[in-house]
């Protein structure tokens, strides 16, 4: 057998270990307990220091291709403002995550009923320009903001009475998945007008946003991934689809290191032959 | 018809993830089928969106309601026109004024807005002292944040050559360096992980009702 087609069936056989090491946990869960991080809590410790009543921004800046990392931390997110009777004005800065947004509600709402649209919170739709949208909210909110996703003009919304410009609400909580999205609110948000910004985005993105949570409280903490979003599922003391999926993510990457263990020895043994 | 039209679109997203899926084992006619229903769709599905959720409701509308009230936005209306030209070769020269405008915009933006959140504070959040910490781990953190920081920045500091002595916090940079590519590797595993368990959580859950 040629090395390539060796090569071409040892990949087959990793994909196929792969899709069965993700598999068998999602079918019979194991319920590994997740440690919470430091970043986690501090993002979960905005949102439980804000006051009672406060308006508070949750922008979903993803669309569906994220949607496995980022809506679990949109549900446990809602879920902990709601129990803090915060007033939470939703919007996007993607197009797709006004209909994202909808969904994270819709489940949420079947824990807390009593919620009402226009007095507990308000979807207020897609918004074009990114950061140019941000630094125009700091000025006015009504003028980016004329109505709401459904048509009901920004002044017959209750909850939005006394907010004028990003400096009337609590925090902002940005879910996102690139640009725009965290890193355009610290921008012009937090280091603009001084509104805390904390959020939650994919693994992919987390390094590059990690600098941001310094002593300059740029950015109070940030859920990276799908295992932030089991911290915080944990800090609220909710089972939520994060929880459940952890399982596989931590067998798929115990496989990942022993792959990697396994190729580093498969080379290392070639070098050797190779120089005998 | 509407529980027609939800069970066809979900055998249509099951037939599309395998077909994509078949990649794995090699290069197809079921997975180019997919590859290219899906870049024809976005195109399609993005043109549309963004005619009735940028264009309509940003311009068109506010011109046909209000025209004399909304005369400003005929400058950005005029400035996109212009930037079509762009396609015909006679008149590509116009293209250019926008194109700049947008250019000059972006920068003006962008500098003020990265020297602020990029710059200045970024090294604000170095200048700390590393001894007043609440715990033994952060105050190694610290320590380990401004060193790093110096020989990750010294690493890239070009202008006289890194021989003897002064080369040592430059390879202490590149190990510092190699370690937060190895953080972001992970990182990234990590999501491609989590994309395959959203894909594996639709086909048990919501085709096969395996799980809950």
């Amino acid at each position: 057998m040629s090395a390539v087609s060796s090569n071409l069936i040892e990949r087959r056989i990793v994909f196929l270990l792969l899709f069965v090491a993700v598999a068998l946990p999602l079918v019979f869960p194991i319920g590994w307990k997740t440690e919470v991080s430091s970043y986690a809590k501090q993002a979960w410790e905005l949102i439980e220091s804000a006051p009672d009543s406060s308006v508070v921004i949750f922008s979903f800046d993803y669309d569906p291709a994220s949607m496995t990392e980022l809506q679990p931390m949109a549900e446990a997110m809602i879920e902990h403002a709601f129990s803090r009777n915060h007033k939470i004005m939703a919007m996007a800065l993607w197009p797709q995550g006004m209909q994202l947004a909808e969904q994270a509600f819709l489940k949420v709402k079947e824990s807390y009923p009593d919620k009402k649209y226009g007095e507990d919170y308000v979807n207020m739709g897609y918004k074009v320009a990114g950061i140019v949208a941000i630094q125009s909210m700091g000025k006015n909110m009504r003028d980016v903001f004329p109505a709401d996703q459904s048509g009901t003009k920004y002044a017959d919304i209750p909850m939005l009475s006394k907010v004028k410009t990003l400096k009337d609400v609590a925090y902002i909580n940005s879910l996102s998945s690139g640009t725009p999205g965290i890193k355009e609110w610290v921008m012009a948000a937090r280091d603009v007008y001084n509104t805390p910004v904390t959020g939650g985005t994919t693994a992919v993105s987390a390094p590059g946003l990690i600098p941001y949570v310094n002593s300059q409280k740029q950015l109070h903490g940030l859920l990276g991934g799908l295992k932030a979003a089991s911290e915080y599922e944990a800090l609220i003391g909710r089972v939520g689809s994060a929880t459940v999926k952890m399982d596989a993510q931590s067998i798929a990457h115990l496989l990942i290191l022993l792959l990697i263990l396994t190729g580093n020895i498969k080379a290392f043994r070639a070098r050797k032959r190779s120089a005998e | 018809m509407s529980s027609f039209m939800s069970v066809f679109g979900l055998w249509m997203a099951v037939f599309f993830t395998f077909s994509i899926f078949s990649f794995l084992y090699k290069d197809n006619p079921f997975y180019k089928f997919g590859e290219q229903v899906f870049v024809g769709l976005s195109a399609a599905y993005w043109l549309v969106y963004l005619f009735y959720s940028i264009m309509l409701p940003n311009l068109f509308t506010k011109l046909f309601t209000d025209l004399k009230g909304n005369l400003i936005l005929l400058i950005p209306a005029t400035l996109g026109l212009m930037m079509l030209l762009r396609i015909i070769p006679k008149t590509q020269w116009l293209s250019r004024f926008p194109i700049a405008i947008m250019i000059g915009t972006s920068a003006g933006i962008n500098m003020l807005r990265y020297t602020k959140s990029d710059m200045l504070s970024q090294i604000s959040a170095t200048m700390i002292n590393p001894f007043n910490a609440a715990t033994t781990s952060a105050m190694i953190g610290n320590i380990l944040l401004i060193f790093g920081t110096i020989c990750g920045v010294y690493y890239f500091y070009f202008s006289k050559k890194q021989e003897g002595i002064s080369a040592v916090p430059s390879k202490l940079g590149i190990w510092f360096l190699m370690i937060s590519f190895g953080a972001s590797f992970g990182y990234t595993v990590m999501a491609r992980v989590s994309l395959l368990i959203g894909r594996l959580e639709f086909l048990l859950k919501d085709w096969l009702h395996i799980i809950k």
